[in-house]
């Protein structure tokens, strides 16, 4: 397209008009093409028009979520007052702050498994050590389809290995997550990556491009033609051609993320960077504009001084390269030399482009000639956002009215809990997180395979704990109240380890927001979130949007995973989920009377694994949530866990009373003798995910310590049996019911993945 | 006494290991860089986990040629201790400081997690506070730990009580089911012939606080100690 050719130009003059079908392959409508004309006074040029349509993606300009994601109170905040940072910063005292983020992969690890994944990792990572903070744990939350399938079969192994992979050789320990399976995830996996780091509060690191005539400084990889129109890509639904989009998905070299990751914590401990950040989606666009807006300074910089992988590219391929591991630096005036000497130590790449102006104006230049000229600001904070329709989908009255008393007890409880515990989405992860570095860094505590992973901070008497939770299933019976689940089980979780909540940081992943079903889904699922999360004192404080993730066939559940992040305040009282021996006591504390306990209502087998497992059925609503009853709940173990009352504390979710009881034994290799009340059938007193319910294990002789607290809490808590033997016998009204092995368990639980996908 | 962890570009077990002997030993201890050339003043060398220049090649193969390398080999012919570690080991073997190779794990995955490896020689500078048979719990963490090498190798190795470490179960039977890639014999860890220079895939700097779960590699690097002391 035309620009013109004045050496050291100062104007961009293309006046003339981009033909429509080249802005809307690139993404954007009729009206937003109008818009940038505006702005710009002009039509832009092709270099112009890429940086425009990238950054006005719903990927990198939330133009659909934005107005609803204010429903989160820091966001709304955010917005309103300094602006966005790239993670957040959590203060846990001592001096010390977690930056955290989560992060979603899932359109190029559907085409790209292992590279789509890899790069995950990689971009989350560079989002924390962008803020000046260490990276020390890493997470993910991953959704397939069935894994009768071959092809989820290689989704699920090549994205687990791409994470590996990466993650691994970075040295950041890969500490836990989740995985689930359901059918609507089949061609459609969800890759989720999260990354907390540890930053001394008063060396934290902003992503600002102060003070103009400062070098602009490009450091790590070189520029190749990777991942142009990646974040696009992610804005639109997968179809057939999805395939082709190959070329659109980056390729990860964790090598030199790694010296990148040194090399960066080294030069930010100079003082002489004034503002950094990663480069993920968009590329050089991103960082330079973004840097600009926030710092209210505009940025001159030069493409051919971007060192490059090929040669041949153009200014508009430059600007759009998605080519991973580099950074933006913006250095003091005098003292380049000595921040590059720090990246050429590690074998990088430092590369002044350009220099910080006070005009508010990205140019961008191609040796002598201006290819580009627009407000930092438009493209950082002015894309457009829209209030889209919403409306209650059809499908939810049919799915939530469906008659479950219609449903037969099972012939046999011990072949149902065998079963269920063989189901993917319970059986044991081993064969995912030994694919893991867990114990690099030497600070992983409660290793993968607990309710929440808890990493001790050196230095320090704390630890941290984080966990990730979402139950889609839930969500897409009752976005509202799945979402709401979804926190107060990530709560749960980090009480069962002894952790209180502190932050939460979330990936919202959802079809195409443009049909007012699937929004309608989205606010729901804020809304509930929004509100769990202020009541669990655990604000949202950064977090990511996925939308478009569907197939030609049908949407993804709502999938709004959770991260939390919680602080355990004295790293030597913990606890883990594990049963500890011959002879404890197992008791039940749990948010509802002895009385609610029994009745079926409460007990409702709606949304649960059991039906989806042994039925086939996703049918029915989600388990009643209080939230006052289920923060109570906490509360007891929390305090329990502090007086070390406790030898182990399970969280009751997927799979039911009878699940939790099974992993115990398993996990301590020990059985139990377990005695249930109920009125309306053994499968739901066994298998009801009933929620605000946590099985911990004690020494009899501190039940009445325990109850004490329960008491001081108003917390019923009772008796369910003892550890005891080499089997899990359950009676449900006296009447036995389970009589299993341990073996057998063992051998359900831990064997079903590794067989799918080994024999 | 003086302890150096080597850092090549890409190793990232270098800050355990230094953590380990400054923390949990109280020791001296330093980070060598990948171009020093001069280990003067250094009486045990530590090679660290990780993956040397990002191992796209083959493990270890390219961090064999780096300057540090010719310092460790003179270090090691003048009778200093070096241990391998994980990736340290790869690179002793690349070096032909030790003899065999680590090829790929007999699963084709990395492989982390916590096992038991049995002492076999409990008269060497880095196992002699262990007693013949004592099982350490100590975790593994790599994707190419299968050691292999020629069975007039192994036959040396035997014969000249130069394996360390053989993985085992937790009663310390040396066992097919126990041996978590492939590792002939079940070989965890072995010695050059002088005795000097160790090499082992077990991570014991990950295994030296309760907290952690294991204080077994403590004994690895007391036994170092007090060798030197």
């Amino acid at each position: 397209m035309s620009a013109n050719r004045e050496p050291g130009g100062r104007t961009v003059q293309a006046t003339l008009p981009i033909p429509p079908e080249v802005y809307r392959e690139m993404g954007l409508n009729d009206a937003e093409y109008q818009r940038v004309v505006e702005v710009l006074g002009r039509h832009p040029t092709y270099t112009e028009l890429g940086m425009y349509a990238v950054m006005w993606s719903e990927h990198c300009g939330y133009k659909f979520s934005r107005p609803i994601l204010k429903l989160f109170r820091k966001y709304r905040e955010a917005i309103e007052g300094s602006g966005l940072e790239n993670a957040g910063v959590i203060d846990i005292g001592d001096g010390f702050g977690i930056a955290m983020k989560m992060e979603s992969h899932n359109h190029p690890s559907a085409v790209e498994p292992f590279q789509g994944a890899a790069t995950g990792v990689g971009g989350i990572l560079r989002d924390i050590f962008t803020m000046g903070a260490r990276p020390i744990a890493s997470m993910n939350s991953l959704r397939f389809g069935n894994l009768d399938d071959p092809r989820n079969r290689y989704l699920f192994e090549h994205v687990v290995g791409g994470i590996a992979f990466y993650g691994n050789c970075v040295g950041v320990p890969t500490v836990g997550g989740e995985v689930c399976f359901e059918e609507c995830y089949s061609g459609n996996p969800l890759v989720n990556v999260l990354s907390v780091g540890l930053v001394r509060i008063d060396e934290i690191a902003f992503a600002r491009a102060c003070g103009p005539g400062n070098p602009v400084m490009l450091v790590g990889s070189r520029t190749g033609r990777d991942g142009i129109h990646g974040a696009t890509f992610a804005s639109v639904e997968l179809g057939p051609d999805s395939e082709s989009r190959r070329p659109n998905v980056q390729i990860g070299d964790p090598f030199t993320e790694k010296c990148l990751i040194e090399a960066t914590l080294e030069a930010l401990k100079t003082g002489y960077i004034v503002g950094i950040q990663d480069m993920g989606a968009a590329g050089i666009t991103c960082s330079t504009c973004e840097t600009a807006a926030k710092a209210g300074t505009g940025m001159r910089i030069d493409v051919r001084k971007v060192p490059l992988r090929e040669e041949g590219m153009t200014p508009y391929e430059i600007m759009l390269s998605e080519s991973q591991e580099r950074m933006l630096a913006i250095v003091q005036k005098g003292h380049e030399d000595e921040v590059a000497r720090i990246f050429t130590k590690w074998g990088l790449n430092a590369s002044i482009i350009g220099e910080v102006t006070d005009d508010g104006l990205i140019h961008v230049y191609d040796g002598n000639e201006l290819v580009a000229q627009v407000p930092a600001k438009s493209l950082a904070e002015e894309a457009p956002t829209y209030v889209l329709d919403t409306e209650e989908p059809e499908y939810l009255k049919r799915v939530q009215s469906y008659d479950l008393s219609s449903i037969p007890e099972p012939d046999d409880y011990n072949q149902a809990l065998l079963k269920l515990l063989a189901s993917p989405t319970i059986a044991s992860k081993e064969w995912v997180y030994e694919q893991y570095d867990h114990m690099v860094q030497t600070n992983t505590v409660v290793l993968p395979g607990s309710d929440a992973a808890v990493i001790r901070i050196r230095g320090t008497k704390k630890a941290i704990a984080l966990t990730t939770d979402c139950n889609g299933r839930y969500c897409y019976l009752d976005p509202y109240l799945g979402a709401q689940i979804a926190v107060a089980e990530a709560a749960r979780n980090l009480a069962c380890c002894g952790a209180k909540p502190l932050a939460v940081t979330d990936c919202l992943n959802f079809g195409n927001p443009e049909k007012p079903e699937v929004f309608w889904q989205f606010r729901r699922c804020v809304e509930g979130m929004a509100e769990a999360c202020e009541f669990f004192e655990a604000p949202v404080v950064s977090g990511n949007v996925s939308f478009y993730n569907e197939t030609p066939d049908a949407a993804i559940y709502p999938t709004p995973v959770v991260g939390m992040l919680g602080l355990i305040e004295d790293v030597q009282k913990r606890c883990t989920s594990a049963f500890k021996g011959e002879g404890d006591v197992i008791v039940l504390v749990s948010g509802w009377t002895a009385e609610d306990e029994a009745s079926c209502d409460l007990n409702s087998l709606g949304g649960s694994e059991y039906l989806k497992a042994i039925h086939g059925l996703a049918v029915g609503k989600p388990p009643v949530l209080v939230m006052e009853k289920e923060k109570r709940v906490h509360r007891v173990v929390l305090r329990a866990i502090d007086q070390m009352l406790l030898n182990s504390a399970h969280d009751c979710s997927d799979g039911g009373l009878a699940t939790t009881l099974a992993e115990g034994c398993i996990m301590g290799d020990v059985g139990a003798q377990i005695s249930l009340v109920s009125n309306c059938g053994p499968a739901a007193a066994l298998f009801a995910e009933t929620q605000s319910r946590i099985v911990v294990s004690l020494p009899a002789e501190k039940l009445g310590k325990l109850r004490e607290i329960a008491e001081d809490e108003q917390v019923e808590i009772t008796v369910l049996g003892r550890t005891h033997g080499d089997k899990l016998e359950i009676a449900v009204n006296d009447e036995p019911v389970i009589n299993v092995k341990i073996m057998d368990l063992k051998e359900a639980w831990c064997r079903s993945i590794p067989r799918t996908m080994e024999d | 006494m003086k302890f150096g962890v080597i850092q090549f570009p890409g190793s990232n077990c270098d800050q355990d290991a230094y953590y380990a002997i400054r923390d949990v030993l109280q020791q001296p201890v330093d980070y060598i860089w990948h171009q020093e050339s001069n280990l003067a003043g250094y009486d045990c060398v530590i090679l660290p986990g990780g993956f040397s220049y990002g191992d796209y090649l083959r493990t270890g193969a390219i961090a064999r040629f780096s300057p540090v390398m010719g310092a460790v080999q003179e270090f090691a012919d003048r009778g200093g201790l070096v241990i391998g570690i994980c990736n340290g080991f790869q690179i002793l073997c690349e070096a032909h400081l030790l003899p065999g190779a680590l090829l790929a794990n007999n699963t084709l995955r990395f492989r982390c997690k916590y096992l038991h490896v049995r002492v076999e020689n409990d008269t060497s500078s880095f196992t002699h506070l262990c007693y013949r048979g004592q099982v350490l719990r100590i975790p593994i963490a790599h994707h190419s730990g299968c050691y292999y090498c020629e069975p007039d190798v192994l036959k040396e190795l035997e014969e000249q009580d130069r394996i360390l470490l053989r993985y085992c179960d937790r009663d310390g039977n040396v066992t097919e089911q126990s041996n978590p890639n492939g590792s002939v014999s079940n070989i965890a860890g072995i010695l050059n012939e002088q005795g000097n220079v160790a090499g082992m895939m077990p991570h014991p700097e990950r295994a030296v606080e309760d907290l952690l779960g294991s204080e077994d590699g403590v004994l690895i690097f007391r036994s170092i100690v007090e060798r030197l002391s």
